[in-house]
């Protein structure tokens, strides 16, 4: 299975915000999608699922398994969405229903791609959330969004996107609107499912030295372009360009005050 | 189900079911029974007092108020059902033709509804019961349509507010189709608002019910109806007095009842109002992050 993004270019409303990005994800790789607030990052994630908002088009390919699925209907990506390609967002306050219990809504998503009664999805649904170490998972599952913590909603979400067991999991930045004391913890799960599962994953951050702990390769964007790419070793050890050496000092930066208050 | 237990937890929402479903029962009871025939007149015991056995007393030509309450109610269940029915057909078809679709028909439609709510609705059912008669079924349709524009008009935004929350967008990245999307996501979400759109909406019928009939532009004079037994009984309201409260009483009871049971159920389906706290999860904001390298 790969994931190969070519010459991708998104407008919004006419202002090109994507301008020819280009990269491939082959089978177990995990590839990091770094770059600065307004890089394109997140809208290249979007159009791979997508899931651009209005008044968003993309141009360029992105072949799935040799298919091309940019600009497919709805309706013809349903099936690959959360079944093939999973994704996971940024923000766990806002990406669960509110009105649903998460056990509710992680059996509802494997009720999509499986034809299965509602006990035997709530059965699973809490074998999913003892996967994503979710305490207590008899219970919890009876429990609403706004009752968990916020670590407790993002690995919620996580058992959600990854229910249906995809091949690929996009995640946009799924750490960071977490406690910085909860964040490592998160981050190790999904580690360890993408795995486990032996999925390939786009792991999606600003942060260099987030990057550093998950990804095998990386694609640095900048302004909508790719600056740089290639295996991580290679891009922190021999940086060329100086967006990636600036991102690098950052995350140095982080580390040095991380180890002064620690 | 676990919504009608906390329905019942609430004391207004309590006292909202037990009447609304009190008058469902009466409805359909008057359609067997009733103390006495509605109809028949009795002029030996006109103006009683209430006494056994008319125990709301009776009317000018000697006919049971009580009888004549209980048949009436099935005008007021018969409007409050349609209306809302037609309501709600109407509300959900324009909110989700104005949130969901492409541009153009959103826009259009959201003219369509401003002009729509500029319609003097109760108005124009006064103008067609002139032209064709008194019926209820123009009442109905009137304030079911009437209100239906009313419903639209903020089911519309609310669709729109839920249909771009992250949610759902999570869940058309978990294989969603749009359908799925909207019977999982954007109906229950928009759920507890338009609740109380209905509910008004139902009161609000009864209510133009009772005064379409009143100004006589409503059911017809043999149907039996709350406005027209008010219409009737006010005209000797200097004498008897007592008589105009039952039919009175038994419309605003009807109508707090409705917007009461309307309240209750919208708290009763969101249930972030139910433990009345939520827990700050939002990263403290001047706090240096601190990532873990070594993983």
């Amino acid at each position: 299975m790969s994931l190969e993004v070519t010459d991708l270019v998104i407008e919004i409303d006419g202002r090109r915000v994507v301008d020819g990005i280009s990269f491939a994800v082959r089978d177990g790789t995990r590839l990091g999608l770094i770059g600065e607030s307004g890089s394109g990052k997140s809208l290249t994630a979007l159009a791979i699922m997508g899931l651009l908002p209005d008044g968003a088009t993309a141009f360029g390919s992105v072949r799935w398994n040799g298919r091309e699925i940019l600009n497919l209907p709805d309706r013809e990506l349903a099936g690959i969405r959360g079944d093939e390609i999973g994704m996971v967002f940024q923000e766990p306050r806002t990406a669960l229903n509110p009105i649903r219990t998460i056990g509710r809504q992680i059996a509802e998503t494997i009720r999509i791609h499986e034809r299965i009664g509602r006990r035997a999805a709530r059965v699973r649904a809490i074998g999913e959330a003892a996967r994503v170490a979710l305490p207590d998972p008899e219970r919890i599952v009876d429990r609403y969004p706004h009752q968990l913590s916020g670590g407790q909603r993002q690995r919620a979400a996580i058992a959600i996107a990854l229910a249906a067991r995809p091949r690929l999991l996009i995640a946009d930045e799924p750490t960071t609107a977490l406690d910085v004391t909860i964040q490592a913890g998160v981050l190790r799960l999904l580690l360890s499912l993408v795995e486990s599962d032996g999925m390939s994953l786009v792991f999606i951050t600003h942060d260099l030295a987030v990057l550093a702990q998950v990804a095998t390769h990386a694609v640095v964007l900048a302004d909508g372009r790719v600056i740089e790419s290639g295996p991580l070793e290679t891009l922190l050890t021999a940086p060329e360009s100086p967006i990636t050496q600036g991102l690098l000092r950052d995350a140095t930066a982080t580390l040095w005050r991380g180890e002064e208050e620690g | 189900m676990t919504t009608l237990r906390r329905l019942r937890s609430s004391a207004a929402g309590l006292f909202g079911l037990i009447v609304v479903a009190a008058i469902l029962v009466i409805a359909v009871v008057s359609l067997f029974w009733t103390p006495f025939d509605p109809r028949a007149t009795d002029v030996a015991s006109r103006w009683l007092a209430p006494s056994w056995p008319h125990l709301l007393g009776t009317d000018l030509t000697g006919r049971d108020i009580l009888s004549l309450i209980m048949a009436g109610s099935r005008t007021t269940v018969l409007v409050a059902v349609g209306a809302g029915v037609i309501a709600t057909l109407v509300g959900l078809a324009l909110g989700a033709l104005g949130a969901l679709t492409a541009r153009w028909m959103r826009e259009t439609v959201a003219v369509l509804v401003d002009v729509l709510i500029a319609f003097p609705v109760l108005i124009i059912a006064m103008l067609i019961s002139t032209v064709h008669g008194g019926s209820l079924w123009v009442v109905v349709w009137a304030v079911g349509i009437g209100f239906g524009v009313n419903v639209a008009r903020v089911t519309r935004p609310e669709l729109r507010r839920v249909q771009h929350s992250d949610f759902v967008v999570a869940g058309r990245a978990s294989g969603l189709t749009p359908l799925q999307n909207l019977v999982q996501h954007l109906l229950p979400n928009i759920a507890p608002v338009f609740i109380v759109q209905l509910s008004w909406a139902m009161a609000t019928a009864v209510l133009a019910e009772a005064g379409l009939s009143y100004l006589g532009f409503g059911a017809s004079v043999v149907d039996p109806s709350w406005g027209i037994l008010l219409a009737d009984l006010q005209r000797y309201v200097q004498i008897h007095p007592l008589t105009v409260v039952w039919p009175g009483l038994a419309i605003t009871i009807t109508v707090l009842a409705f917007n009461l049971l309307g309240d209750a159920l919208r708290d009763a389906t969101d249930p972030t109002l139910r433990t009345g706290r939520r827990p700050a999860n939002r990263a403290r904001a001047g706090q240096p992050r601190l990532p873990e390298v070594t993983a």
